[in-house]
């Protein structure tokens, strides 16, 4: 068991520095440069050459690419990931914030999908042919294939200026104001959480029909076991299992979803946080965010894949 | 009848002696002809029939552009700007007086195209690589999949929208960023099929009678891939499509003036109120567009799943 | 003895791609109180898929029992729906099944304990802890060693042999009136196979249970079995005691079966040719393609009904029986 854990949280360390080294070369790439977009930013002051040559040095950009590596990694797994290049503000403390407003509305969506998902998916395979069986598969494919900020443009359209619902954006933490936070939360939360419902609804029906086809459902079936004990002791726990393991992928897609979404309701969240540091090419600020939000989806992987080798009986923890 | 009979008469017929005797054919039905087979299969589902023919009128549309689409993608009509329906302009003008309906026909050439050659790319890349990763061993497999499970592990939007950064705004430049986030799919499909037909004994047997690694690729591990990577591009036509939208919703990936779905969501999107057909329409455009695909790569599935053949006629 | 099971005219068939196929065609059997029958035929030939008939096991679609009445104790199980309750508590309780796949027969994600003890306290209201003990004691007799440990493992933790142990124990746990051995040995090596069939024969002897064992081996067969019925592409073609089979066989098929089987010292003389697909089948005796005894009635009727030989011995085939000259 425990050296399962650890080369799991090994592995897991592995891929996050791989990702640092993949996002700090791109990094490198982008084109246009943020000090002279600084220069122009504050063009009422009198930049000589050896200014602009000074605030490089003094920014790091002078120095050659693997000691900038190696300098921002050091500092990042200390927690510390320097300061916006155009703004002067501490990274760190902005992707603290950032974060849990993310984490909030993706975990909400998360649980959400983690429940509703399979349940469809149950309810659809043993009803198979039936209305409800139709009704869920259509849906689901519409959750997949509809993208999400047409989604929550029409929720918008729809809640918040014909009906006049729900806010059209914005974000309240839960501890600041409750009830105005859950009122913002639940467009946002929704639209995130559709295409996990959606996968998980499919997922599940396609491996519930295949469990359905075992050789120990016969079994069970053989030895008088009714249809309600046969789904609830001998269909569920084997079905879920695969869906458990595609849980990893749905918070990457929610980690993924939020640059999107938190765009379209103007929630000031990682993803918003990452996506206008592009437009404003601040270097510094997309390579940290990027990274946190890898390591959110590598460190949830890791716990979904350790309650898997928890919920399945057949790995082996040597 | 009683038993002396019964041996009597056994005794008296004398079978056929063994040299002499031929099996009769038994009435074979005729051999299953694939083809029909996969076509029966195939349209055995009404939504599957639905979206092959949505996708080839849009296909159509896409090839017919200039010919389908009453106006330009870029002609402007300033009389007409922030025009609702009418009969002139079907869904109405933007902002700069262009016709929303052409836009949209226009649009579903740049949908098409970054699906396609990202899904060209994607595949043909990911499953070098795959191949590569599989038939290596040691330090240089162990890197690439390493490799892979990082790319997997950054959520794809934001990789395509950092590799897209890195190489500047445009088409190409989209192409490529959705084809590396898709890259893991292929090479792990791949990969795994390789390592698993190592393990065959034909293989070993082929590879004993001293066939080279290159004839046992496309003897044996290409074909035993071919239907999955089919099924798998299919899919992938509609996510690419639908990553492409995303990356030019936010502004990253493909910029105005093309006409991109994505971008004229979000263009549309700042007139949700008073128009709210700008941004609508050339969603549900994505939405048709991403639909049609995945069901015909349902449709693929099930009619190319060995799985899924008919049993006992084998 | 009694009577225990009644089979008429049972008829199962399968759409399919390709067509019907009628798996198990008009079969007629009967099984007494502890006795112990033998069901042999090809692979493919509709034995099994005749005694998942019996149990309404056949999975529905693609299959379905079209005709026939199973009489079971005075009742007949065919009128009851798959999934009734009165279908329920017999499966298990009175019929208990063995499968063929010891690997994949079993639940993976449940131990031992949860897959045993579940029937007791379904079929006989047994508390956990006795179902528990009485489960660890079933485990036992059937020569698993160290049962007390061995009942919280799962199944990937047992070998084929042990797993296939653990189904007999499961199968005797209600101490039913029949089982149903579908192929329970085939997966296994030689030695375990021998043991297993011992092991079997023991246990049904020791509770009066009757048994029917489908196998392909007539060799098994004759060492265990009183009564013999030999299936071929969905019927019963010839049917009696191991005496009355072995010395006088009476359907040019079981002839060729016979010499299949292995004997010291003999050449083996294989039946030429392959069974006959079953999608859309005349009416004709279907080994008519193979037998060396086919004449040119047999072309030209349907296959007979089932004719007494002699005392218990009943075979289909009239050309042997002369009726036909």
């Amino acid at each position: 068991m425990t050296t399962y854990v650890i080369r799991r949280v090994l592995h897991a360390l592995v891929v996050v520095f791989i990702v640092s080294i993949i996002v700090f070369l791109l990094i490198r790439a982008l084109p246009g440069d943020p000090i002279e977009m600084l220069v122009a930013q504050n063009a009422s002051q009198e930049w000589t050459p050896e200014m602009v040559e000074e605030l490089r040095r003094s920014k790091g950009l002078l120095d050659p690419v693997p000691v900038q590596y190696v300098k921002w990694f050091s500092q990042m797994a200390r927690g510390d990931f320097g300061v916006s290049i155009t703004h002067n503000y501490n990274i760190g403390d902005q992707i603290k914030d950032r974060a849990v407003v993310t984490l909030l509305i993706g975990l909400t969506a998360f649980l959400i999908g983690l429940v509703v998902g399979p349940l469809l998916g149950i309810i659809s395979a043993i009803r198979r042919g039936k209305w409800v069986d139709n009704l869920v598969t259509v849906s689901a494919n519409i959750g997949i294939t509809a993208p999400q900020f047409w989604v929550a443009i029409l929720l918008i359209f729809l809640f918040s200026m014909r009906l006049q619902i729900l806010p059209i954006y914005g974000y309240t933490l839960p501890w600041v104001n409750l009830g105005q936070s859950i009122r913002q939360s639940i467009l946002p939360v929704f639209v995130t959480a559709l295409g996990p419902i959606a996968s998980s609804a499919r997922q599940t029906r396609s491996s519930v029909l295949e469990v359905l086809g075992e050789d120990y459902i016969r079994t069970a079936w053989a030895k008088g076991m009714n249809e309600r004990k046969v789904l609830l002791k001998h269909i569920l726990k084997n079905s879920l299992m695969p869906v458990v393991t595609l849980q990893g992928q749905m918070l990457r897609m929610i980690v993924g979803g939020s640059v999107v979404v938190e765009r379209v309701f103007v929630i000031p969240g990682l993803g918003k946080f990452l996506v206008d540091a592009m437009l404003g090419r601040d270097y510094t600020v997309v390579q940290g965010s990027a990274v946190v939000m890898t390591i959110v989806v590598v460190l949830s992987s890791l716990i979904v894949d350790l309650l898997y080798g928890w919920i399945d009986p057949r790995i082996q923890y040597d | 009848m009683d038993n002396a009979g019964a041996i009597r008469a056994k005794t008296r017929i004398i079978p056929i002696p063994e040299d002499e005797f031929e099996v009769l054919e038994d009435q074979l039905l005729p051999p299953v002809n694939e083809f029909k087979r996969f076509i029966r299969v195939f349209f055995a589902r009404k939504i599957v029939i639905f979206g092959a023919a949505l996708l080839g009128l849009m296909i159509l549309t896409a090839i017919l552009a200039d010919v389908v689409a009453p106006y330009g993608p870029y002609a402007q009509d300033l009389k007409n700007v922030l025009a609702g329906p009418t009969g002139a302009h079907i869904l109405g003008t933007d902002s700069l007086g262009r016709d929303l309906f052409s836009r949209i026909i226009h649009g579903t050439r740049v949908a098409l195209l970054v699906g396609f050659f990202s899904v060209i790319v994607g595949a043909s890349v990911g499953t070098v690589i795959g191949l590569i990763a599989g038939f290596s061993e040691g330090i240089l497999q162990t890197l690439l999949m390493r490799a892979t499970d990082a790319i997997m592990a950054i959520p794809s939007l934001v990789l395509s929208l950092l590799i897209v950064g890195a190489l500047k705004n445009g088409i190409p430049a989209v192409v490529i960023a959705v084809a590396v986030s898709m890259f893991p799919g292929y090479i792990r499909m791949v990969n795994g099929q390789v390592l698993s037909v190592k393990q065959n004994d034909y293989i070993m047997a082929e590879k004993a009678m001293g066939a080279s690694w290159g004839r046992i690729i496309f003897q044996h591990i290409l074909p035993n891939c071919m239907s999955p990577i089919i099924v798998m591009m299919t899919m992938m036509m509609g996510t690419s499509i639908m990553a492409e939208a995303g990356m030019s919703f936010l502004g990253i990936g493909i910029t105005p003036p093309i006409a991109a779905w994505g971008a004229m969501c979000y263009d549309g999107y700042k007139y949700l109120m008073t128009n709210p057909l700008l941004s609508i329409a050339p969603g549900f455009a994505i939405m048709l567009l991403v639909f049609s695909f995945n069901m015909v790569g349902d449709g693929l599935r099930d009619a190319l799943d060995p799985r899924l053949r008919g049993t006992l006629s084998e | 003895m009694g009577r225990l099971l009644t089979v008429t005219g049972l008829t199962t068939e399968f759409r399919t791609e390709r067509g019907t196929v009628r798996a198990v065609n008009d079969v007629s059997y009967t099984v007494d109180e502890s006795e112990i029958v033998g069901l042999v035929g090809e692979s493919g030939c509709g034995k099994s898929v005749s005694q998942l008939s019996v149990m309404q096991l056949v999975p529905n679609p693609p299959g379905k029992i079209m005709a026939g009445t199973v009489d079971f104790n005075g009742t007949n199980l065919l009128k009851y729906k798959r999934e009734s309750r009165e279908m329920c508590a017999i499966r298990g309780r009175d019929i208990s099944m063995i499968f063929q796949e010891p690997m994949t027969s079993l639940n993976p994600a449940l131990t031992v304990n949860r897959q045993m003890t579940e029937v007791l306290i379904e079929h006989l209201g047994t508390e956990p802890k006795t179902a528990r003990e009485q489960s660890i004691d079933m485990l036992s007799q059937v020569g698993i060693p160290d049962p007390g440990k061995r009942v919280d493992d799962y199944p990937h933790q047992l070998s084929g042999g042990m797993r296939q142990r653990v189904m007999v124990a499961m199968a005797m746990l209600c101490n039913p009136k029949l089982i149903i051995a579908d192929e329970a040995t085939t997966a296994l090596d030689a030695t375990i196979q021998a043991q297993l069939l011992e092991l079997l024969y023991d246990m049904v002897n020791k509770y009066k249970t009757a048994l029917v064992m489908v196998t392909h081996n007539l060799g098994i067969v004759a060492r265990y079995v009183h009564r013999i019925n030999v299936m071929y592409a969905g019927r019963i073609v010839e049917s009696g005691t191991v005496d009355e089979i072995w010395a006088n066989p009476m359907h040019p098929y079981t002839e060729g079966l016979l010499k299949c089987v292995p004997k010291l010292g003999e050449k083996l003389v294989p039946i030429k040719g392959m069974p006959p697909s079953l999608v859309n089948r005349p009416d004709t005796c279907p080994f008519l393609a193979r037998c060396r005894y086919r004449q040119k009635s047999c072309f030209e009727q349907s296959c007979s009904e089932m004719t007494c030989v002699e005392g218990t011995h009943y075979t289909t085939c009239s050309v042997l029986l002369g009726g036909q000259e």
